[in-house]
């Protein structure tokens, strides 16, 4: 047989037919969902009289709208609690099995899969929600859907799909102390752009990426889909099983052994081909941050923000403008003087325990600067909360002025009590600096937690190489 | 599905690369369980002076006058011509939503997102694919020509210019389909049930962990 890439064998693996224009009926192993793409397709099963074809391949937990601070007297806000208690209903009435927010496991749902074993490599996962390309740090092929293809899931447990194109993004060497997933998957941004990788299931291999902790891998396959891929994947090692062991949805006994040979083999090929391959070595890497309002606008932090004399076209000149308009910057601006009202810790891309524990390392024994408004650390899920806790951490942050939260999606998307007010500008470890993402007229700039955290006490961008 | 087999309308232009889904419909607005009702906040932030919360009366803020939508010209408009990955960003089908809503039928950009480009066949809109020269005429030609409008064919996928000239345009076979017939796609694949439950039993005996008892996952 001919060598496979990952993404090859994983398509295979799961076609339940195929057309002769390459139209395929893909299977799907586990379908996640939560309160804001699901309401309208349970309704459309309602109305069309269906039934959810495999009960069991569904996780449902609520994220993006649930309040970060007590939630003991539940949502005060009613639109945000209708949506929560839509989810709730549906899952009651459906038989679908729902993490509910006061549940200890709740959290942002790409985060609660995984920690539950609820992602296993050689899945197809699905879920209404873009980043759902997290999961394929498992080696498992997973990617956003939207509504309609939700309840097309429910009812089917199958996707109308085209085979998308391979594509290999290898970064060699080692990273420099203090540089991190976030920064590798910034700096491919701003190499491919966020269009770059449309078309394509991207593979992240080499040095820098296998010596990475699940999480690290989590984060660079989050951001997968700001390049434009709507899947990224890593190929299963040793790493990936022994984060698996143990997990309360994942195989135990027997099985477990039977499953981890068969999940050995979820690797591509050697002297596979791929459509396009990137090479970067990570030593070159510096800590990221985007100054503009796409996350293709980054530079490292040594860096600058680029002037009109830089960009080629006129086009790029006008979203140069727009961009700094937005943000308030001047072109040229060195990153490291950009000053900052709050910080956030938090986002399905850094939210996990060890982008707690990374940040935690910047704040003991400091107090946030007297120009930061409010630092927040919102855990990506009750048990990465009391994991923390038990670590100490929580007291780290709320002693140098932190607040810490409840588990959700919070302020990387705003849905709830959590936003900037107009003109605020902010450090955020999530995923998006879009227009108005954190709240209408705020500023993000993305980066990653070590450099989010040092930024709330140095109240400005810091070089974390230079500790 | 929506049907849409001929479509003429008003072209408005959005001159901006990048457009993402928040700035389609920002995410206050996605509290709704609703399909419908989404058309007044489409380009929300964009659109409006002031800031808006679902419920609002939408028709009393403050409009901005500079945005396209609401100047006088591209009323009705019903086409829209947008730059490159438009689209980009999230996979909220609320963004085509708000756009027929809003009474948006067809697209034209150099380049669309992925998750964005499927969601609109799924509600009967055409989003059409051209290279960027050919965008670039067709912004001149618009901001020059007040109340220029485009014809659409899909079955023969041409686009009709007021001046007579056919511009064609590619689409993937079943896409077009499904749109110039109006396809319940659910409906379609559950006829292929017998195959979806014969691939199961095969997979059962290959990776049993992923068929446990049922509610156990
Ligand atoms: S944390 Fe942000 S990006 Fe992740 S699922 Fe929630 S809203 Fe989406």
């Amino acid at each position: 047989m001919a060598a496979q890439t990952l993404y090859d064998k994983l398509w295979q693996q799961h076609l339940v037919s195929e057309q002769e224009d390459g139209t395929a009926l893909l299977y799907i192993d586990r379908h996640l969902l939560h309160e804001v793409t699901s309401p309208q397709a349970f309704e459309g099963l309602r109305l069309a009289n269906r039934k959810p074809w495999r009960l069991e391949t569904n996780l449902a937990v609520p994220d993006h709208n649930v309040p970060t601070t007590d939630r003991s007297r539940g949502i005060s806000d009613p639109v945000s609690r209708l949506q929560v208690e839509t989810l709730d209903k549906n899952c009651a009435d459906f038989g679908i099995t729902e993490i509910p927010m006061n549940d200890i496991r709740q959290g942002i749902v790409h985060v609660m899969g995984p920690e539950q074993g609820a992602t296993l490599p050689g899945m197809t996962i699905v879920c209404g929600d873009s980043h759902t390309s997290t999961h394929g740090a498992f080696g498992a092929l997973a990617h956003g859907i939207g509504t309609s293809e939700v309840e097309h899931v429910l009812a089917t447990q199958c996707l109308i799909q085209k085979k998308m194109k391979n594509m290999r993004i290898k970064v060699d060497g080692q990273l420099a102390v203090g540089v991190t997933a976030k920064d590798i998957i910034l700096a491919v941004i701003g190499e491919l752009g966020t269009a770059g990788g449309t078309g394509y299931a991207i593979e992240f291999d080499g040095e820098a990426i296998h010596t990475l902790s699940m999480e690290g891998r989590m984060t660079l396959c989050n951001m997968a889909i700001e390049a434009g891929a709507r899947a990224g994947l890593v190929s299963v090692d040793e790493i990936t099983i022994e984060y698996l062991r143990d997990r309360p949805y994942a195989p135990q006994g027997e099985v477990w052994e039977q499953a981890v040979s068969y999940w050995r083999t979820l690797v591509s090929d050697e002297n596979c081909e791929f459509d396009k391959e990137i090479v970067l070595d990570a030593g070159t890497i510096a800590p990221q941050v985007t100054w503009g309002t796409s996350p293709e606008m980054v530079a490292p932090i040594d860096g600058a923000i680029p002037t009109y004399e830089q960009m080629q076209t006129d086009a790029e000149r006008k979203s140069l403008q727009r961009a700094l308009e937005y943000m308030s910057l001047a072109p040229g601006t060195r990153v490291n003087s950009i000053p900052l009202d709050k910080v956030f810790i938090g986002s399905c891309t850094n939210s996990r325990i060890e982008d707690l524990r990374q940040a935690a390392r910047w704040v003991a024994g400091n107090k946030i600067a007297e120009n930061i408004k409010l630092a927040m650390v919102v855990p990506g899920s009750g048990l990465v909360k009391a994991q923390a806790e038990k670590e100490g951490l929580d007291k780290v942050f709320k002693e140098a002025g932190f607040e810490w939260r409840e588990p959700g999606c919070s302020m990387c998307l705003a849905m709830n009590a959590d936003r900037l007010a107009p003109g605020e500008r902010c450090a955020s470890t999530s995923n998006r600096n879009f227009e108005g993402r954190q709240g209408q007229g705020g500023r993000t700039h993305l980066v990653s937690p070590a450099m989010a955290a040092a930024a709330a006490i140095a109240g400005h961008f810091v070089d974390v190489r230079e500790a | 599905m929506k049907k849409l087999t001929e479509w003429q309308g008003i072209v408005m232009p959005l001159d901006r690369a990048n457009v993402d889904t928040d700035a389609i419909i920002p995410k206050q607005y996605l509290k709704s369980i609703k399909r419908t009702g989404f058309g007044p906040n489409l380009f929300d932030d964009w659109r409006y002076l002031d800031p808006g919360e679902p419920g609002d009366d939408h028709s009393k803020r403050r409009l901005n006058t500079e945005f396209v939508m609401n100047q006088s010209r591209y009323q009705g408009a019903t086409v829209l011509l947008a730059r490159e990955n438009f689209g980009c960003g999230s996979s909220r089908e609320h963004a085509p939503w708000a756009l027929l809503d809003a009474g948006f039928r067809v697209l034209i950009a150099s380049s669309f997102a992925e998750i964005f480009y499927n969601n609109c066949f799924k509600n009967g809109i055409l989003p059409i694919v051209l290279n960027e020269e050919i965008v670039e005429q067709l912004f001149a030609e618009v901001l020059a020509d007040p109340g220029y409008e485009l014809a659409v064919d899909l079955a023969k996928q041409q686009i009709c210019k007021p001046d007579g000239e056919v511009v064609n345009f590619q689409l993937e076979e079943f896409r077009k389909q499904a749109l110039l017939e109006g396809l319940d796609e659910i409906g379609l694949t559950l006829q292929k049930a017998d195959l979806i439950r014969a691939y199961e039993s095969k997979r059962r005996q290959q990776v049993p962990w992923l068929f446990n008892a049922p509610g156990d996952i």
